[in-house]
């Protein structure tokens, strides 16, 4: 494993960390507005400085780290659940399901941008959380019934699999214990980078206003409330922690990603 | 030969057909998603206290007072829900016959014509696309080339981390930090509008910076890729200069890729623009959807918007793959 591999591990690590102990390791209270307190610059008692109206930006970075997590994990694991299942199906029988999975929804949902269907959905449903993590579950799950269809397809011939069928084995337990664990290996990597779309995606959608509504303490909304030219001018480091905060986030999947691509596919490690 | 030319006859059809499903999917969906719209319409425009003729003046000029779909499960006397079924006289249709003539609808707000709207707006964010494109291209060819060709040194090194920040870094953490260096502290640019050129500076190196990062790591690898070609190695004998191998005959080669990354960015670019236009008060056609669509609800050009935008990249992704398909003609029949 290569070393930015290990630095996104850790990087990981310590956002998990973070989000699960976050109120303990918040300094003030998230929500707190106090105007004679605003665009103080980060001190010891201020880690991050605060914003407009006074809040501590380290604690809400940290709770912010929450709902980035948040929405990641559950759209990554019910976008890669809903994707395997019906990815494995269509490979597997082939017939009426594979034509309308991989003949029309591969098609259709891979040839328009995710964010901007996302968008769509979000701009009928209206903004919040939930609506948000459905729209982008929607969108998501796609790109890994795609992965493991192509995985499933490849893995079918190998003899392994005739042996078991050869055996009398069921096709649950031939797709269960002999198929998918061969295909899941591509799925952990596109996990990864899963997570990186999800957390730009929540936080792209927060910050034109059709993600997490305002107080809350989303990155995406804290960049928004951050970028007019008065908080600018004033408080720069308001825009510039939780911005590091998402690049940070963003990079670490992305190096864990490509890292286990890498590992798991010794030919490209040449390159 | 005639195999040949049936073949391709035959994928042409199979790639028209796929677009003309698309196409149906995207219009379907942006039909009937304005059916998922909690609360009614003409109550969110009009607000609370308007009167009830007002209410039915309003859903009958946008032809909200008809049935959304072919059919519906209305609920009866008895508050049973039964199947009804309503024909061609329905929003669907109605909306498919409108768009067919080239008309989107009326706005709920202005009232003038969605396609009249979006026409205004669209020249910009074309305008904003192409331009963040060259950008990109503009930095990333020789930044690619520089580093592919130094492989492995401090030069390649520094192109790659460059590289890193710019796809993890999101527009609207660039965008704000450039208008803060080069607009709040230096004063040399505009922080938002559209009047001369030098206001597409900071927009399209916003929207262009992770395009840029990503065809540097493209062409980086291309490069390298390349280099070991044996044609290099012709061209080395024959006595070239290493500028002529490279620009001349590597990158010719090495752009095929290329090529077709720049394509399926063109979307992500498409979308891109949604944010940066936001970030930049950039009249186009993002700041309609997001401003005068979602923020004020008004569903006809969210409908318009999300339509063109969709419809302009599906295009854009077509003429990528016919490009592609002419500058590497092992494709062509395999």
């Amino acid at each position: 494993m290569n070393r930015l591999t290990i630095v996104g591990i850790v990087i990981v690590a310590v956002l998990v960390i973070v989000a699960v102990f976050a109120p303990w390791i918040a300094t003030h209270d998230v929500g707190a507005t106090d105007l004679s307190l605003r665009y103080l610059p980060p001190s010891a008692q201020y880690f991050f400085g605060t914003d407009s109206t006074g809040r501590d930006i380290f604690s809400r970075v940290v709770f912010g780290a929450r709902i980035s997590l948040e929405v990641g994990i559950v759209v990554v694991s019910v976008s890669a659940f809903v994707g395997t299942t019906l990815g494995a199906l269509a490979g597997y029988y082939g017939g009426w399901i594979d034509r309308i999975v991989s003949g029309y929804v591969f098609n259709v949902f891979l040839a328009f941008p995710g964010l901007l269907l996302a968008i769509a959905m979000v701009a009928f449903l209206g903004a919040g959380l939930n609506k948000l993590i459905f729209a982008l579950c929607i969108i998501g799950w796609v790109g890994y019934a795609r992965l493991i269809r192509g995985q499933v397809l490849k893995v079918r011939e190998y003899d392994f699999v005739q042996a078991a069928r050869a055996l009398g084995a069921s096709d649950t337990r031939i797709l269960l214990v002999h198929i998918l664990p061969n295909a899941i290996q591509p799925l952990i990597v596109q996990a990864s980078l899963g997570m990186a779309g999800a957390v730009l995606a929540e936080a792209s959608l927060s910050f034109l206003g059709l993600g997490v509504p305002p107080p809350a303490p989303s990155w995406g909304v804290m960049i928004e409330e951050a970028r007019d030219l008065s908080t600018l001018q004033a408080a720069p480091h308001a825009l510039i922690f939780p911005g590091i905060a998402i690049a940070l986030t963003v990079l670490a999947f992305n190096f864990i990603g490509d890292g286990l691509r890498e590992y798991l596919d010794p030919r490209q490690r040449s390159r | 030969m005639r195999s040949v030319f049936k073949h391709k006859v035959f994928s042409a059809l199979r790639r028209f057909a796929i677009f003309l499903l698309v196409v149906w999917t995207v219009v379907s969906l942006v039909t009937l998603l304005i059916e998922l719209v909690p609360g009614d319409p003409a109550v969110a425009v009009l607000g609370e206290q308007a009167t009830p003729e007002q209410f039915e003046q309003f859903r009958q000029l946008h032809g909200l007072d008809r049935p959304p779909f072919f059919f519906s499960f209305p609920r009866d006397a008895q508050n049973h829900r039964h199947f009804q079924w309503h024909g061609a006289n329905n929003r669907y249709t109605d909306y498919w016959v409108r768009l067919l003539h080239g008309d989107m609808g009326r706005s709920f707000r202005s009232d003038r014509p969605v396609i009249e709207l979006i026409l205004e707006r669209y020249p910009a964010t074309i305008q904003l696309a192409l331009s963040a494109l060259l950008i990109a291209i503009l930095i990333a060819i020789p930044l690619g080339v520089i580093a592919g060709k130094n492989r492995g040194t401090w030069i390649d090194n520094l192109a790659s981390i460059v590289a890193l920040i710019g796809i993890s870094l999101p527009g609207f953490v660039i965008g704000p930090m450039l208008v803060y260096v080069f607009a709040v502290k230096l004063g040399w640019l505009a922080p938002s509008g559209r009047f001369d050129w030098t206001d597409f500076i900071l927009p399209s190196f916003t929207l262009g910076a992770a395009l840029a990062a990503i065809l540097t790591r493209m062409v980086r690898s291309s490069v390298i890729e390349e280099m070991g070609e044996d044609y290099v190695r012709t061209a080395r004998a024959k006595g070239l200069s290493e500028t002529k191998v490279v620009y001349k005959h590597v990158l010719k080669n090495g752009l095929i890729p290329v090529v077709t990354i720049l394509g399926l960015q063109l979307g992500i670019l498409l979308a891109g623009a949604i944010i940066t236009e936001k970030i930049f008060g950039w009249p186009g056609l993002g700041l309609l959807l997001v401003e005068d669509g979602i923020g004020k609800r008004d569903y006809r050009v969210v409908q318009g918007c999300v339509l063109v935008i969709s419809m302009t990249y599906i295009i854009a992704n077509m003429l990528t793959d016919m490009v592609y398909r002419w500058l590497d003609p092992r494709i062509r029949v395999s």
